[in-house]
């Protein structure tokens, strides 16, 4: 009898969904780099350089110190009255680390607290984002979940009732939301970012596909936009964000704002502004717009992907349906505290005149103007390959580069049974140790290709990988030039 | 404007149909009360955290410039700050990385050889996968299993609602099996057999078995002879087993000591052990750490086909990766300070100078002290299960494993009449009258499920052992005093 579990009986949705971020490149990538660890000279590089995942401390970008002071005393707070301890932490971070115990119940940071998360860090969070929009914030609108994804599957959950829904999704995406969607059983309908014009988002476009799928006897629910964007690095004008906000007025779309790198821009002629402030500026309100924001701890200047903290902001829907969604965050008990901590944190940092400031900010912006350079440099070195064209990157930690293939290496894929980008990503891994993730896994115009390579790299590694990507794009293309 | 996408309307009806108890009305009422100032006795799980070799080594990790001070050592353990520097080294970047979608390899590891400590099998890392607390783990693999509501779950009744809000949000069938409250919450195959022959009989296929061993809530330790027929059962009925052990360290009675269903499927030999799909949880949460804020677990998966496993790591990728501190708490749960160890010895060694040391004992001192938790454990179940059949039209079976205490309540017609006027389920009204007029927060028994027409409700066994018998004295005089109010005297509710 054959065993109840195998890829034959198991849930097609799972077998549909995609996630090239940790996908088939990146497996044969750790393969590789299992075989140098044994055999140093197995391959023609000495190490692999992982430039597909946006998880910066992986590759040695310092926490900021003011966070894991504060961290670290909540973890084990009996520390805190000890006067070694104040040789050895900041007084502020001290202080910070009591306001927060006293924020959770009997102290106890190894409970479970609240499915939202315990109310005090909701309150500065909520704070937080006041200050930051300039309109205000309720903390029980915020629910605090290990990392920001948990939050995009729940919304997901609660929004697909059948194949029947649709979700508009921009092309290219963060291959999360494709995934989520194909998982609950939804259906992605997508909007196409405008290469030509730095990946803009036109409001007709989304009009568009909106028809489309309606003709198509769709119910499209929700609206996803990833602000600054992922793959794609765009910042969106204030204009734009206000044609946004009007269309999903218009249509009763859900807005699903993906935010998560709010603290990543990197030209001075953007600036981040949050869908729920452009929505408030306008005059809307809870009655007028249903909005959920997505902010993660895992970018920014901070980071910190391996805690798994984020939030979602959830503005103008009914009490009844606020309950469903706490009922379904509590199935989980509660997100980890570590993390709730984190995300308090992120959205209240240290201010001018505190202790830390000085030494936070220097961080902060030492890590920031180093990202900004080496989004630069390879932008500049991906442009100077040939057929290759590659948009700036104004904010995220990506660049998204097209690569024009030449018809031979396009054939070569077919042969190889593989997309044309990740046959290209597959020969630039095996040369060179460089791991980038194909276009395909996050969706492009048809008949284009392109690849995602993150910032992330220390920037001295930097000029050895356009070094070593520069040879092989050139002995590639020597090899497949029409 | 027609309705909206986030309507109460226009929700996902899997999403509505959901229920969760255990966050559920009692425990907003008794936030609401708590709020207002009202004496609170949460009977909630809420565990001292004994953990404090885990506090040690994840500070250190939290905030690595620590270990470069030579001060470090006045305020942690030599050996928590060995175990920080070998933790960080089997990370990628700290705890601020992503780690391995699995978790992080070293640790894996270290979880395979504590099975195979624990069950003398050797276990594979690979088929390991740490997640953020059980809870993801389960829902993780229902999701891989459940097709359509034409895919049924075989769970206990009573269970923890974690599998049937799991089942109802994936739109899968729950196929009840019901535990034998006058045989100690015991299972019996017959049942099994019959409720997987009705469910066929409605076009279920019935795909997997969920076992809670020790039970929640019912504390139930299953013997190695219920394991066999178990394992034997899955076989016969080409069920994957799905064993949830997250209370493995908590067992109150001796002739039941925990078996992990792993070992009796290995004892058991071919083909049954080369043929049986199963799946084990565990997690941080429970034991003796109770460190239930963390969010660590883990599953094992055994007899798991390769090709399903890669499907598994595929969902596991989109989640990026488990929280690296908790994962850290799982390394160090699965290697508990030893005598051998530096800290340890220390403890011995300063023990007997005599000096007072408030920080380097403490370690060696907590881990011996952790034993006396379970010890403490045990005498709290007692104090309970006797305290409450000391109570009028109360049952209560012995808590032999968990964290809980689930007695029956024999509630008087008249009283389910006052409920059904106060459109309440019979045992969220008295579970909402006792907790308004003593403070006592419990779950009533319908969010776990029970026969039709017998009442319980949840408790943990978790306040301090000299609160206990305050709380059972208050619980008594509420309880004698309802059923004074509500009783008939030729009839009341029963088994």
């Amino acid at each position: 009898m054959a065993p109840p579990v195998t890829v034959d009986t198991i849930n097609p949705k799972v077998l549909e969904c995609e996630y090239a971020v940790r996908g088939e490149i990146v497996t044969l990538a750790q393969n590789l780099q299992q075989e140098i660890q044994k055999k140093p000279d197995a391959h023609p590089f000495e190490e692999i350089l992982y430039c597909n995942i946006g998880n910066p401390q992986s590759l040695g970008q310092q926490p900021i110190t003011f966070f894991r002071e504060v961290l670290a005393l909540c973890d084990h707070p009996s520390i805190l009255d000890k006067s070694e301890t104040q040789g050895l932490f900041s007084a502020d971070s001290i202080e910070r680390a009591w306001q927060i115990l006293d924020q959770i119940p009997g102290r106890a940071t190894g409970a479970y607290s609240h499915s939202q998360g315990i109310k005090g860090l909701r309150d500065t969070i909520a704070a937080g984002i006041e200050a930051r929009d300039g309109f205000p914030a309720d903390p029980n609108d915020i629910f605090l979940t290990d990392g920001a994804s948990p939050a995009v599957h729940m919304m997901m959950q609660l929004l697909i009732r059948s194949e029947k829904d649709g979700i508009l999704c921009p092309i290219p995406q963060y291959p999360l939301y494709s995934a989520s969607i194909a998982l609950h059983g939804g259906t992605l309908v997508p909007y196409y970012l405008d290469e030509a014009t730095g990946w803009g988002l036109e409001v007709s476009e989304l009009k568009k596909q909106l028809e489309t799928a309606k003709s198509k006897g769709i119910t499209v629910r929700a609206l996803v936009v990833i602000n600054p964007g992922n793959p794609t690095g765009q910042v969106l004008a204030e204009e734009n964000q206000r044609d946004i906000v009007e269309f999903c007025k218009q249509e009763g779309l859900v807005l699903l704002a993906d935010e998560v790198y709010q603290e990543n821009v990197y030209v001075p002629e953007k600036k981040f502004h949050s869908f729920k402030k452009v929505s408030r500026s306008m005059g809307y309100g809870e009655k007028d717009i249903s909005l959920v924001s997505f902010q993660s701890v895992s970018k920014g200047y901070y980071g910190e992907c391996g805690k798994r903290g984020g939030y979602m902001e959830v503005t103008g829907f009914a009490a009844d349906v606020r309950e469903q969604i706490y009922k379904v965050a509590s199935v989980n008990l509660c997100s980890n505290i570590s993390g709730q901590i984190l995300a308090s944190l992120v959205m209240s940092p240290p201010k001018v005149g505190d202790e830390s400031y000085e030494s936070y900010s220097a961080e902060r912006d030492g890590i920031l103007s180093s990202l900004a350079r080496r989004a630069k440099t390879l932008e500049d070195a991906f442009n100077k390959l040939e057929g290759v064209t590659c948009n700036k990157a104004e904010g995220a930690m990506y660049l998204f580069p097209r690569i024009c293939l030449p018809e031979k290496a396009i054939k070569a894929a077919e042969a190889a049974k593989t997309a044309p980008d990740a046959f290209y990503c597959r020969r630039l891994l095996t040369a060179t140790g460089i791991v980038f993730v194909p276009g395909s896994g996050f969706g492009q115009v048809p008949g284009t290709w392109h690849f995602r390579c993150t910032i992330l790299p220390q920037e001295d590694k930097i000029p050895e990988i356009v070094t070593r990507l520069t040879e092989f794009h050139q002995s590639f293309m020597d090899e497949y030039r029409d | 404007m027609g309705i909206k996408a986030l309507d109460y309307e226009s929700l996902n009806e899997n999403v509505k149909k959901v229920q969760y108890a255990v966050r559920g009305e009692l425990y907003l009422r008794a936030s609401e009360l708590q709020k207002e100032g009202k004496k609170d006795v949460s009977l909630y799980d809420f565990l001292e955290s004994t953990s404090v070799l885990g506090e040690h080594v994840v500070a250190l990790c939290q905030a690595p410039f620590l270990l470069d001070d030579p001060n470090v050592g006045l305020l942690f353990p030599a050996d928590a700050i060995a175990r920080a520097k070998h933790y960080l080294s089997l990370t990628s970047g700290g705890l601020g990385a992503y780690s391995d979608s699995r978790g992080i390899p070293g640790i894996r590891k270290e979880v395979a050889e504590f099975i195979e400590r624990r069950d003398g099998y050797p276990s594979d890392p690979e088929l390991i996968y740490l997640t953020d607390g059980a809870s993801k783990g389960v829902m993780q693999t229902l999701n891989c299993i459940i097709r359509g509501e034409g895919d049924g779950i075989l769970v206990p009744v009573p269970q923890y609602p974690l599998y049937s809000a799991t089942i109802s949000l994936l739109g899968g069938s729950l196929v009840p099996y019901y535990l034998e409250e006058t045989a100690n919450w015991g299972l019996d195959i017959n049942d099994l057999r019959q409720s997987v022959a009705q469910a066929r009989m409605k076009g279920i296929t019935v795909r997997a078995m969920v076992i809670i061993n020790p039970g929640n809530p019912t504390g139930q330790c299953l013997s190695e002879a219920n394991l066999r027929e178990i394992l034997t059962f899955c076989y016969q009925e080409n069920l994957v087993l799905l064993g949830d052990e997250v209370y493995q360290q908590n067992v109150y009675q001796d002739e039941r000591p925990f078996i992990s269903s792993r070992k009796v499927l290995m004892d058991m030999g071919p083909p049954i052990s080369k043929e049986v799909q199963l799946i084990s949880f565990h997690t941080v949460s429970k034991g003796y750490w109770g460190e239930c804020g963390q969010r660590g677990g883990y599953f094992e998966m055994t007899n798991i086909p390769p090709q399903t496993v890669d499907e598994i790591y595929k969902i596991a990728s989109i989640a990026l990766s488990p929280n690296v501190p908790a994962q850290i708490f799982m390394g160090l749960m699965v290697n508990p300070l030893k005598p051998g160890d530096i800290s340890y010895q220390q403890f011995l060694r300063e023990r007997k100078k005599g000096f007072h040391f408030s920080v380097i004992g403490d370690t060696a001192h907590r881990e011996v002290h952790n034993k006396g938790i379970l010890e403490s454990l045990r005498r709290r179940a007692r104090i309970m299960t006797d305290g409450f059949n000391s109570c009028k039209n109360v049952v209560c079976n012995f808590t032999e494993g968990a964290m809980y205490s689930f007695p029956q309540i024999r509630l008087p017609p008249k009283a389910i009449e006052a409920a059904k006027k106060a459109g309440k389920v019979p045992d969220v009204f008295y579970c909402l009258k006792l907790l308004e007029a003593t403070g006592i927060s419990t779950v009533p028994g319908s969010g776990f499920g029970q026969k039709e027409g017998v009442f319980h409700l949840r408790t943990t066994i978790l306040p301090a052992e000299e609160d206990m018998p305050a709380i059972m004295s208050s619980f008594k005089k509420f309880n004698d005093e309802f059923m004074e109010q509500y009783e008939d005297n030729w009839n009341h509710s029963r088994m």
